[in-house]
C-alpha cells in the first residue's frame, strides 16, 4: 500500500483495526482522544466488528477490556495521563491476572499544576504495575508496534499486557508519511487470538481473579517476572519476524553510531530523533557520540545496553520524567543494572520543547560533569 | 491451581489450601482434664474440632477462642 499521511493517533487506530480486537471499552482524554474517535467511526461504518464501549471513567475502561479479555477475546483501550492514574488499581490486576491486553497510552504530564503537554511521567509511574512498556520514535512505529504487541503480549510464556507510550502532541497530533499494511499481510502476522489458559468459558467452570494467601502470592508474582523476562527473546523474535514480513525490523534497543562512541545518549520515545539529529552534527564536528534509544523499557534490556555501551566512556541519560530525590527513571535503572559512569539530565517536562541545545549541552556536562543529575533548561527566578 | 494469573479450574481448592500456616499459636487440648462439654465444637469458627475433640491442624488458624470457652482449662496455645 502507498504511504499515507497521518497522525500517530490515526496511525494506531488503523493498526488496531487490522489487529481486530473485539471488544474496545475506551474514555476520551486529550491527546488520545482522537484514537477513541476513529475506533468509533470504524465501528460505526462497520469496519471494525468489535463491541464499543462507552465508558464513564478510565478504571471502568481498564476494568471492562480486563473483563473481556478474560473472557477470551483480543481487546485494546487507550488513555492518557489523569486517566492512567485512574486505572492504576486496574494495571496491577490485568498484569497479575495474565490478560493480553493491549493499549496505546498518549504519553502527557501529570497534576499539579494541570498541564495537558507531553513528558512521559504518567507511564513511567506505572512501571511497577507488570506491563510490558514499548515507547515509540515516530508514528510508523506506533503502527508497526501496535501490531507486534498482540503477538508479544498473547505469547504463551509472555501473557502480559502491553502498553505501548506514544509522546503526546509530538506524535499523537502530528501528521507524517505511515506505511500501512493491508489486512491480507497483517493476518500473515497476526492470527485470531484463541486463549488457552485462563478465560471463562460455561464449557470449563474457571473462578479468575482470585485471592491468594501467602502460600501462592510470592510464587504468582515470581511467575511475572519469568514471563517478563521470556517477553526479551519474544519482542526480539517478533521485531524479527516482523521484519522478514514488511522490511521494517525492530529489537528492544535501536543503536546509532554507538561502536566508537565515546558518550552515548540514552533516551526514550520521539526524543530519539533529535538526538540523533544533534549526534549526526556533533560527528561532522568530530565529537564521538552515539544514541542509543530504548524500545522496551519494561523488560529492562540490561545485557543488551551493557554489550552496546562497552566500547563507550560514559552515558547521558534524557529523561522526560522525575523520581523525586533520585533523578530521572531511566537514568536510575541504568545506575542500578549497567556498569558505566552515567549522567542523568531532566528535559522536556510538561510539553518544554527538547532542543538540540539541551541536548548538546547534555554532551558537555558529561564531558565534564558538575553534578549526577541536571534539569536542563532550568529558568532563574524572575 | 493452574499457576497462570493464580487461576482456579475445579472447585475445592480450599481443601488443597491449607490455612493452618497463618497460626502463630497452637492450642493443646489435654484429653485427661476434657468434661465433654462441646464448647470447643460449637465455639470454634472454622470447624476444625471434630466430635472427638481432636483438632485439624491443616486448618486451625490459633484464634484460641477454644481456650477461652473452656469451662476447664483443658485448652492452653503453645507458641508454633
Amino acid at each position: 500500500m502507498a504511504k499515507e499521511i497521518m497522525t500517530t493517533n490515526r496511525a494506531v487506530a488503523e493498526a488496531v483495526k487490522l489487529a481486530k480486537p473485539q471488544v474496545v471499552p475506551v474514555y476520551p482524554i486529550t491527546p488520545q482522544t482522537t484514537i477513541s474517535e476513529y475506533l468509533a467511526q470504524f465501528v460505526a461504518d462497520g469496519d471494525l466488528d468489535a463491541e464499543y464501549i462507552r465508558v464513564e471513567s478510565e478504571h471502568s475502561a481498564i476494568s471492562a477490556t480486563l473483563g473481556a479479555s478474560e473472557a477470551g477475546v483480543r481487546v485494546f483501550t487507550a488513555t492518557s495521563s489523569q486517566g492512567l492514574m485512574l486505572m492504576h488499581e486496574i494495571l496491577f490486576a490485568a498484569a497479575g491476572m495474565r490478560a493480553p491486553i493491549v493499549m496505546a497510552d498518549a504519553n502527557r504530564a501529570i497534576s499539579a499544576p494541570l498541564n495537558i503537554w507531553n513528558d512521559q511521567q504518567d507511564s513511567i509511574a506505572q512501571r511497577d504495575a507488570g506491563w510490558i512498556q514499548l515507547y515509540v520514535e515516530n508514528a510508523q512505529e506506533g503502527f508497526d508496534t501496535i501490531l507486534q504487541a498482540y503477538r508479544i503480549a498473547e505469547h504463551e510464556e509472555v501473557m502480559l499486557p502491553v502498553m505501548v507510550c506514544l509522546d503526546g502532541f509530538i506524535l499523537t497530533h502530528t501528521v507524517e508519511p505511515v506505511d500501512l499494511l493491508e489486512q491480507e499481510e497483517v493476518d500473515t502476522f497476526l492470527k485470531p487470538y484463541v486463549p488457552k489458559f485462563a478465560y471463562l468459558d460455561p464449557e470449563r467452570p474457571m473462578s479468575l481473579g482470585n485471592f491468594a494467601d501467602p502460600e501462592y502470592y510470592t510464587e504468582a508474582r515470581h511467575d511475572m517476572q519469568v514471563a517478563m523476562d521470556k517477553s526479551m527473546e519474544v519482542i526480539k523474535e517478533v521485531g524479527a519476524e516482523f521484519g522478514e514480513k514488511f522490511g521494517r525490523e525492530y529489537g528492544l534497543t535501536e543503536s546509532y553510531l554507538c561502536e566508537d562512541a565515546e558518550i552515548i545518549l540514552v533516551c526514550m520515545g520521539s526524543m530519539a530523533s533529535t538526538v540523533r539529529y544533534v549526534v549526526d552534527n556533533l560527528r561532522e564536528k568530530g565529537e564521538k557520540v552515539g544514541l542509543l534509544k530504548i524500545r522496551s523499557y519494561r523488560p529492562f534490556p540490561y545485557e543488551e545496553i551493557d554489550e552496546i555501551t562497552k566500547n563507550a566512556d560514559k552515558l547521558a541519560v534524557l529523561d522526560k520524567n522525575f523520581s523525586f530525590g533520585i533523578g530521572g527513571a531511566l537514568f536510575a535503572d541504568l545506575k542500578t543494572k549497567c556498569h558505566k559512569e552515567t549522567y542523568g539530565f531532566i528535559l522536556g517536562l510538561g510539553g518544554r520543547d527538547v532542543v538540540p541545545e539541551y541536548i548538546e549541552e547534555a554532551v558537555e556536562l558529561t564531558k565534564n560533569p558538575v553534578k549526577e543529575v541536571t534539569w536542563l533548561g532550568l529558568k532563574e527566578d524572575e | 491451581m493452574v499457576s497462570i494469573g493464580c487461576a482456579i479450574s475445579e472447585p475445592g481448592s480450599t481443601r488443597k489450601n491449607k490455612t493452618g500456616s497463618w497460626r502463630t499459636f497452637k492450642p493443646i487440648l489435654d484429653k485427661e482434664a476434657c468434661v465433654d462439654c462441646d464448647n470447643c465444637i460449637m465455639f470454634c469458627p472454622e470447624g476444625c474440632v471434630n466430635k472427638d475433640h481432636d483438632i485439624d491442624y491443616d486448618y486451625c488458624k490459633g484464634c484460641g477462642i477454644c481456650k477461652v470457652e473452656c469451662p476447664v482449662q483443658a485448652i492452653k496455645m503453645e507458641i508454633e
